[in-house]
């Protein structure tokens, strides 16, 4: 019986269904684009940031990675496009823009 | 304490989450971000009983999770008697040598109607027969998850789909009842209320919660774009605006000794908060005078009794 | 040391419940129930029963804490009765969908309105759609070995469904027979450690409880279905073995004075021991009749039941409640195990015992009468009730 399998199709049958339908597997859901959710998306301009991590606090999604530099970049994997990250930081790195059209 | 900008947040919070990102809350949720904060301060050591609401519809949808500690959701109302059997279950399994001894937290979750409503009656029994557990409650006043119906947190004046505004009403003609002094009535260790708008204090809070032995209950203001209908980057500043104008006044109450965590001498003027919001926009301004009253007074109650049990 | 001794049946299950060395037991008191919580809590304040005792503040909370207590593993027990069993129908359904093994004496109870604490099935078969493995037990020794019996069933890895055990409320809940109590060490050979493979534990951590939106439940709903079926086999082999360990055996359907039986009475519960007096008497005097007594209601026993009565030719079904608008729930069900068989009994549905009301011996000799009369009549499609004050209605069943 798999869990990785997100797509319920056909052959997601009732023989693949864990007793009482018990979730084995920790953080499974984190194979699920949340980032076609948004309508627009942060940009970092890296010469103001001054590495407070507020950004990375703040995000909802904790769609945001700390890197070994000391900066973050956001995941656009799951990034639905709030702009909490671009409200809270005090330096006004980060702006909004809208997601273009595919 | 004003909320500094904090430098090197990363080493002083932990990066571990213990729920996964492909979550499903709102854009710009405020209860996701309380969610991940407490978590922060929970640490991995926990039994997690969950309400059914946003928090659980976002996070556990057959077949993934996006937990990573173990986690149980049975029903709507009963969270607070779930954790009293697991924390029952636990302790006597322990004693009887049948699973090793540790330090295991167990974490009560819901939402406002799931502990003010349709859940307190579960929650106070828990209370009264003194099992050791954290009881978080994350309210977005209404029934968010489905619908934005109006609850017994719905504070008066907010305009909710089964109490809204109207020619003949200005939405909810009732006042916020107030979950945490029900919690202090029940003399238990240990009370909060909380908001994602700051998040030391409210991680702070819920270690000390964690660390009681006993019941505790943390009251956590969830900003909800959708339901409270704002801009979805507005989350944190109307957070910060709902303890700045004393609508939702910060402070804990230890063993019953109140302290105020953020006293400001001047509220500022709750029009400023209402009226970053959908909810309020029919009110006019007799009824912002009402509410502003409303505060004025409450506020005055809690700075007495601030004063009268201080910590 | 193997004793005989004299217990009330709520005392008995009480026993049965510190003998299987019980975790946690959560409940709240009610008529008539309450000796099973009382007994219990003095077994706990004396030390007989090292177990976590949660006076929950309602039903509700009962059986939901008992779901939070088998989660992370502990062996649970809980009793209601009547309106507790109502009040917690939603957490009932929980427990089986969830497969947590919790263990439940229901001291059979009418439903209000008008309220009554006296004894009738009307709980019992508010419940029949839960899922949940539910027998129905006619004596004292019963209630103790049945209990016993729950705990090893429920909590095979092969089953993990929460089990019923019904008592008839006061005509067997607070009635004092001798009980053959076993050693512990026969309980403990019995009864092995309960061992949830899904225990909640922060070193394997696991989601219980998710959601399942259309395109998925019905594959959890039929997988659920299947297992519940498959746990007849348990069923059958925990009689086995506790019949092997205890010399006292159980079955699904018990027969009593079958042979050549041209009419048969079936009965469910304690009013089965009244009834067989009736029995006794008309073989007595040479009458071809025999009783039958439904103890395994769910899975509802098909081939036992159709086996048990495939011989007579008039089958008299007793209910102790009234489905409204319909007839009685057993007859109803009992019927429809029938439709197909060839060849299959007249089956007659007489309806009396509500609320308390009591059945005599004599009251069964009239049921036996009046179904054969019915039967012969050919209007067996009509019920009938037994011991209501007033002219006989009949009505379509």
């Amino acid at each position: 019986m798999t869990q990785k399998r997100l797509k319920i199709g056909i052959d997601f049958t009732w023989r693949d269904m864990e007793v009482g339908n018990i979730v084995t597997e920790a953080g499974s859901a984190a194979l699920r684009r949340t980032g076609d959710w948004r309508s627009q998306r942060p940009i970092t301009d890296k010469e103001k940031c001054n590495k407070c991590s507020l950004c990375w606090l703040y995000c909802p999604d904790a769609a945001i990675k700390p890197l070994e530099d000391g900066y973050y970049e956001t995941d656009l994997f799951y990034c639905k496009g709030c702009g909490i990250c671009a409200k809270v930081c005090p330096k006004g790195a980060i702006t909004m823009t809208e997601e273009e059209e595919k | 304490m004003q909320e500094k900008s904090i430098k090197f947040g990363k080493n002083l919070v932990t990066t571990e989450e213990l729920f996964t990102a492909g979550h499903s809350f709102c854009i710009g949720c405020g209860e996701a971000l309380a969610l991940r904060l407490a978590c922060k301060a929970l640490g991995s050591s926990v039994i997690i009983a969950n309400a059914t609401g946003c928090i659980e519809i976002c996070t556990s949808p057959l077949p993934v999770t996006s937990w990573r500690v173990p986690w149980i959701h049975t029903l709507f109302e009963n969270t607070a008697a779930t954790i009293s059997g697991i924390e029952a279950g636990l302790k006597i399994l322990m004693k009887k040598g049948r699973i090793p001894e540790r330090d295991i937290k167990c974490v009560a979750v819901a939402g406002d109607g799931g502990t003010s409503d349709i859940g307190i009656q579960a929650l106070s029994g828990a209370f009264e027969r003194n099992h050791d557990f954290l009881y978080l409650c994350f309210d977005n006043e209404a029934y968010m998850n489905t619908g934005i119906q109006r609850s017994s947190a719905t504070p008066y004046g907010a305009s909710t789909t089964t109490a809204p505004a109207g020619k003949l009403s200005i939405g909810q003609i009732t006042r916020k009842k107030n979950m945490a002094e029900i919690a202090v009535a029940h003399d238990i260790p240990y009370v909060a209320t909380a908001c994602p708008s700051y998040p030391f204090d409210l991680m702070n809070k819920v270690k000390k919660g964690a660390e009681v032995k006993g019941p505790s209950y943390i009251h956590i203001l969830s900003p909800c774009p959708t339901g409270w209908r704002h801009v979805s980057d507005l989350t944190i500043e109307i957070g910060r605006l709902a303890v700045e104008t004393g609508i939702f006044p910060l402070y804990e109450v230890e063993s019953g000794r109140y302290r105020l965590n953020i006293d400001r001498p001047n509220l500022k003027p709750v029009e400023e908060y209402l009226k970053l919001q959908g909810r309020y926009r029919h009110l006019m301004n007799k009824e912002i005078g009402k509410i502003q009253a409303m505060i004025n007074e409450d506020y005055v109650k809690l700075t007495k009794k601030v004063a009268a049990f201080a910590a | 040391m193997t004793r005989r001794v004299a217990l009330e049946a709520s005392h008995a299950v009480a026993e049965a419940v510190r003998m299987a060395d019980v975790d946690v037991i959560a409940a709240y008191p009610i008529t008539p129930q309450t000796h099973i919580p009382e007994r219990l809590a003095e077994m706990v304040a004396d030390g007989e029963l090292n177990a976590a005792y949660v006076p929950v503040e309602s039903e509700h909370s009962a059986m939901s804490a008992c779901l939070g207590a088998a989660a992370v593993g502990a062996r649970t027990f809980t009793a209601t009765a009547g309106q507790g069993l109502e009040l917690m129908h939603e957490v009932v359904f929980a427990a089986s969908s969830m497969r947590y093994p919790v263990v439940m004496t229901v001291c059979n109870r009418a439903l209000s309105a008008p309220l009554s604490v006296w004894g009738d099935h009307s709980d019992a078969m508010a419940v029949r759609d839960t899922a949940w493995i539910q027998v129905f037990c006619q004596k004292s020794q019963e209630a103790f070995d049945l209990t016993l019996w729950a705990f090893r069933v429920g909590e095979d890895p092969k089953v993990l469904f929460p089990v019923m055990v019904h008592l008839d409320g006061f005509h067997l809940s607070h009635v004092t027979e001798p009980v053959i109590l076993p050693e512990q060490e026969e309980v403990d050979r019995f009864l092995p450690r309960f061992h949830y493979p899904f225990a909640l534990d922060p070193n394997r951590p696991m989601t219980h409880g998710g959601f399942g939106p259309p395109d998925i439940y019905s594959e959890a709903k039929i997988a659920q279905e299947l297992a519940f079926r498959q746990s007849k086999e348990v069923v059958l082999q925990g009689w086995k073995e506790f019949g092997e360990i205890f010399g006292r055996y159980y079955c699904p359907v018990e027969s009593y004075r079958v042979g050549g039986a041209k009419t048969l009475l079936m009965t469910m519960g304690s009013f089965t021991e009244t009834a067989k007096i009736v029995i006794d008497e008309r073989r007595g005097k040479g009458e071809a009749i025999g009783l039958i007594s439904l103890r395994l209601w769910r899975p509802f026993p098909f081939e036992e039941f159709r086996q048990a009565v495939k011989d007579a030719e008039i089958l008299i079904i007793f209910d102790r409640c009234i489905s409204p608008g319909m007839g009685g729930p057993v007859f109803s069900e009992v019927r429809s195990a029938l439709y197909g068989e060839e060849p299959r009994p007249k089956v007659v549905s007489l309806i009396g015992g509500l609320g308390g009301r009591d059945m005599s011996d004599k009251d069964f000799d009239y049921v036996v009468s009046r179904g054969k009369e019915i039967a012969e009549k050919g209007s067996e499609k009509m019920l009938e009730t037994v011991g209501v004050r007033g002219e006989v209605i009949r009505m379509r069943g």
